[in-house]
């Protein structure tokens, strides 16, 4: 991209990570240009079901724009999304598909859980929802609100982003992280 | 103006069904009446079908179970469009036979509320073309909104009494 | 075109083939249907053959919830009913408390609601049109009026703090007077909202490929839609022009002068022309408010259900009492039973509650417009294509919410 678009449309090209620079190269940590690709090019897979899934809409559209964050390629497939975002109440009837969902996923995988319903139930402590996406997935996130604000929103994703930029490439075949998926009963 | 309805269609209905409708009343004007179990889908019908009562139009139809926990009830509602006429036909029976007639012949769009009050209420709409659960997973045992069972999710180990000073 | 004789394709006589149909799981998080709906379909080729809805996905048992809720509490729940139109919730449920306590709204009161509704009227109708907008492939009109709804979020919030599930107004009337802020921006968006409208309704109302998609797209006829108790744009789209509005007035609509648009083959394109001029007409309705606006009170004279000013409640025992046992939820309300309804954004969302004379209501069932007529859908859409199955289920606007309760 030109630096003369870049200039005029206030972009902001990805930091550079850290690394020893010189004439005609420049030597830095995979994991670290990784987790720079990684954060900056999230495919996020939106399971929205209820209310918290119209604010997502609205942070979509072009008040609040999530595509300024590199998001703007929703995946609708759960194979090639890295980000799963669940909106909005998971019945115990939904469940199993969630769950599903997320074992379709491929690694590395996040969860971001928005709003009340999906933290905790929120205020439906009844006899038909599920108490949190965390008794089935294991989630990285969590928005609190009913609904949150578009703002807070992204303000989780962009906590995501930098989790993905940290994470280190060993962290998924390492013995914590194995034990937290038995703890879960996947794999 | 409900009073004329209420008073029309019960001298109506009772001419129809001598001994049918238990109680007729106007409850913050509106017509409702309870009718006997047995007569409630042709008393229903008649209601649809009469040329002059022309109750066409199934606004609702729910259920409920009374105080005493020994009966239930479904609760329909019906609209007459082209004069704005509603009336609420009530009808009870005991909870050791929950069943009643279905009135989707009548209308098909009864069949969804049907199966939502055999849901919640385990009322059993007899001739009903395909009475399952409809919002509750199929596996369910309970009929949740009767009143013995509980609201809460039983499964939750976080809100102890304990932090109440209980 | 040549002039040869249209020969129908030789197909073999029909004993020697077994017809197959191949069965396809449509949802229920399927990107095209917008919340939570599964049909599982039976279709031969493209063509729907049969489809049988699931639904219960986010059941999350309002009305067992209700029964155990303070009167003033419900409102929470009614505002995650149809999350689109959540003010006309909370409104229909606070106007059924006060006809059950026989409470006198002020007109004021009443006008400012009728704003409040028309307002997220608009608000619900945006959010469906442009759906449809969206699912036959043109994004823009989705984008350019949720800008819209946006104004819509910034009046709701000055007025009441939140922007979707708002919990707006009272049981008896507001707390307190609008703001001058708020008033401006209604006055603005009365203004320019036209602008956009008109220019959104110029990127599809006429356009070819637009109305080729969506004519004929699954067609309801009047008498089926009556038989399947379908309300709201639905039924009027289907050329019945039934509206609470004008049949049971609340709220002092029969103040009002508006028209109720209505179609002529209950189909998808009816659906959209319809709700768009229902923009219209509820935008007509908020001038006429705005302008004859009564003077007078904010709220009607029941201090048992109206929390009391904040300086009296610091200084005066009685108020503080009152405070009390409404905060707690303690304030016992006669026996009684009464079905309202108000014409929500789908249709005639009714309010049936059964009144012990406890705290809590002993029975309240919802009447969901949405639950309703959603029943109607297989038989729109069969022997359509998969694609108008689609935009026929944006039109119709279903509301997971509302659907489940
Ligand atoms: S957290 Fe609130 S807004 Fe979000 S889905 Fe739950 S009830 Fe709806």
């Amino acid at each position: 991209m030109s630096q003369e678009i870049i200039k005029r449309t206030k972009l902001e090209i990805a930091k550079q990570p850290e690394g020893l620079e010189g004439p005609g190269f420049f030597a830095t940590k995979v994991d670290e240009v990784i987790g720079m690709a990684r954060a900056n090019s999230l495919w996020p897979l939106p399971f929205a079901t209820s209310c918290c899934g119209i604010e997502f809409m609205a942070t979509m559209a072009s008040h609040y724009d999530l595509a300024r964050f590199g998001m703007e390629r929703l995946s609708f497939s759960p194979r090639q999304a890295d980000l799963l975002m669940v909106m909005g109440t998971i019945a115990k009837k939904m469940g199993p598909t969630l769950r599903q969902v997320y074992e379709q996923m491929a690694e590395p995988r996040w969860v971001l859980s928005v709003g009340a319903c999906a933290s905790s139930g929120g205020i439906f402590d009844t006899y038909s929802v599920l108490q949190g996406i965390d008794r089935i997935i294991p989630v990285d996130v969590y928005v609190p609100g009913c609904p949150p604000r578009p703002e807070q929103i992204i303000e989780g994703i962009l906590k995501i982003q930098e989790l993905s930029r940290n994470e280190s490439g060993r962290r998924r075949n390492s013995p914590e992280y194995k034990k937290l998926m038995n703890s879960y009963g996947i794999e | 103006m409900s009073q004329e309805i209420l008073d029309k269609v019960n001298a109506q209905v009772s001419a129809k069904f001598p001994g049918a409708v238990l109680s007729a009343e106007l409850l913050y004007n509106f017509p409702v009446f309870t009718v006997d179990h047995n007569d409630a889908h042709e008393i229903v019908s008649f209601l649809k079908n009469d040329p002059e009562l022309n109750f066409h139009f199934l606004t609702d139809l729910t259920g409920m179970q009374t105080a005493d926990e020994k009966h239930l009830g479904v609760i329909y509602h019906l609209h007459n469009l082209p004069k704005n006429m509603r009336v609420r036909v009530k009808t009870f029976f005991s909870m050791d036979k929950p069943e009643i007639p279905t009135v989707t012949d009548l209308w098909p769009g009864a069949n969804w509320m049907e199966r939502e009050t055999f849901d919640f209420y385990g009322v059993k709409f007899k001739g009903h073309p395909n009475l399952k659960r409809i919002l509750n997973v199929d596996e369910m045992d309970i009929f949740p909104l009767r009143k013995e069972y509980p609201l809460e999710d039983q499964t939750r180990d976080d809100k102890s009494d304990k932090m109440f000073g209980r | 075109m040549s002039k040869k004789e249209n020969t129908t394709p030789s197909t073999p006589p029909s004993d020697t083939m077994e017809k197959e149909y191949t069965t396809l799981n449509l949802g229920p998080t399927h990107p095209a249907t917008h919340g939570i709906f599964q049909n599982v379909l039976t279709m031969d080729g493209e063509i729907i053959h049969n489809a049988v809805p699931t639904l219960g996905y986010i059941h999350r048992a309002f009305e067992k919830l209700a029964e155990r809720r303070p009167y003033a509490q419900i409102t929470p729940i009614t505002d995650r009913l149809n999350y689109c139109s959540s003010p006309i919730n909370n409104m229909g449920w606070h106007m059924t408390v006060e006809k059950l306590i026989k409470a006198e709204v002020p007109k004021r009161a009443e006008y400012h609601r009728v704003i409040i509704m028309e307002l997220s009227r608009i608000a619900d109708h945006i959010i469906c049109n442009t759906i449809i907008g969206q699912d036959t492939g043109a994004t823009t009109g989705f984008l350019y009026l949720f800008q819209w709804r946006e104004h819509i979020y910034d009046i709701f919030e000055s007025i009441c703090g939140a922007r979707l599930t708002t919990n707006i107004c009272r049981i008896g009337g507001f707390d307190k007077e609008w703001s001058q802020k708020t008033w401006d921006m209604i006055n603005n968006f009365v203004r320019d909202f036209p602008k956009g409208l008109e220019e959104f309704n110029g990127l599809l109302e006429r356009n070819r490929i637009f109305m080729d998609r969506t004519i004929n797209c699954g067609p309801i006829s009047a008498e089926m839609a009556l038989e399947y108790s379908f309300t709201g744009p639905n039924l009027r789209a289907a050329g019945v022009d039934y509206d609470v509005r004008v049949a049971t007035p609340y709220s002092s609509y029969e103040d009002f002068e508006f028209q109720i648009p209505v179609g002529t083959q209950g189909d998808t394109y009816d659906r959209f022309t319809v709700r768009q001029e229902e923009m219209r007409q509820s935008l007509h309705i908020i001038r006429q408010a705005i302008k004859n606006m009564p003077s007078g009170k904010m709220h009607a004279d029941i201090p048992d259900f109206f929390l009391p000013p904040k300086d009296q409640v610091y200084n005066n025992m009685e108020a503080l009492i009152y405070h009390f046992k409404i905060v707690m939820g303690e304030t016992d309300i006669p026996a009684g039973e009464i079905y309202h309804c108000v014409e929500g954004g789908n249709g005639e969302l009714g309010f049936y509650l059964i009144s012990d004379g406890g705290r809590t209501p002993f029975r309240l069932h919802f009447r969901r417009p949405c639950f309703i007529y959603y029943q109607a859908y297989p038989e729109m859409i069969k022997g359509a294509m998969l694609s108008d199955a689609i935009i026929t289920m944006s039109s119709m606007n279903v509301i997971a919410g509302e659907l489940d309760a």
